[in-house]
């Protein structure tokens, strides 16, 4: 996906309480709110150095914006991304205040073009990306607090065009199924 | 001088970080940073015999940074902790240190 192109609708199974989330672009809807879309995962170090950061940006921006994370790896070669496995986590922690999506099949995963995790993908309320890249400049250092996304957040926020519109990913490869 | 072996992983990035890392500590205790041997692990059989739990993965003198018991040998991405507490895909320096200290 390039930055202003509409993103593929999805429903995907959440970790917590066994609903499923969606993410439907809608324009004419007065409810609606920008949606950060994650690809992350339980294994990769990168995903968990950026983890703590992505959900102080859900707590914040709550009831303004809203994160899904979703998991795309392939369970089957990386036992620790499996459902159950994410699930296991979410409990430990006591709930988490963003969606942790199953994307079983990768589609998903494909139809956004995720290449590693963590992978954001910043979507306006009509679907039109909006920004595409790393939470920040330095997964090492969490003072960064995911400053890019957030900047995005409040420039879309407050109609304007995010600046940058687009970083580098920088994580572990999606581990695409066989 | 003990054999010091990096072993990576093509899906992870965090190679050379790791790398440059150990050569720092390397020379920090006057031992050769050019000395590293670099060992690509390429198929789950690999890591299997080499009993590789994630990239990177440095040995020193065959003995291991940061250990983890029950670890299952695969192509993934390591996860270090740092001394202060952070998550990491590198390990700390300071691990390096304990390890080149004791085998030399």
């Amino acid at each position: 996906m390039k930055i202003g192109d509409v993103a593929p609708a999805f429903e995907l199974p959440a970790a917590e309480g066994g609903t499923a989330a969606t993410f439907s672009p809608d324009e004419d809807r007065t409810d609606a709110v920008p949606t950060a879309v994650v690809f992350t995962c339980n294994h990769c170090p990168y995903a968990l150095a950026w983890h703590d950061r992505l959900l102080a940006v859900a707590r914040d921006y709550e009831g303004r914006a809203r994160v899904l994370l979703v998991n795309p790896n392939d369970a089957e070669r990386y036992p620790r991304d499996s459902f159950d496995a994410m699930k296991e986590r979410v409990e430990a922690d006591g709930g988490w205040p963003a969606p942790y999506l199953r994307d079983e099949s990768q589609e998903v995963a494909r139809a956004y073009g995720a290449e590693k995790t963590p992978d954001v993908f910043l979507l306006e309320t009509d679907g039109r990306l909006r920004y595409r890249g790393a939470p920040d400049a330095d997964y090492e250092d969490p003072s960064q607090d995911a400053a890019w996304l957030r900047d995005a957040l409040d420039a879309v926020l407050a109609g304007r065009d995010p600046q940058p519109a687009e970083t580098d990913p920088v994580g572990c490869s999606v581990k695409w199924s066989r | 001088m003990p054999e010091v072996e990096l072993l990576w992983w093509e899906g992870c990035p965090s190679t050379e970080k790791a790398l440059a890392t150990l050569r720092d500590v390397l020379a920090e205790e006057g031992l050769d940073p050019d000395s590293v041997v670099q060992r690509k692990v390429r198929t789950d059989g690999e890591a299997e015999s080499e009993g590789f739990i994630g990239s990177p993965t440095i040995r020193i003198g065959g003995v291991e940074v940061a250990p983890v018991e029950n670890e299952p040998a695969g192509l993934t991405c390591r996860v270090y902790r740092l001394r202060d507490g952070r998550m990491s895909p590198a390990p700390d320096p300071e691990d390096i240190r304990e390890v080149i200290r004791r085998v030399t």
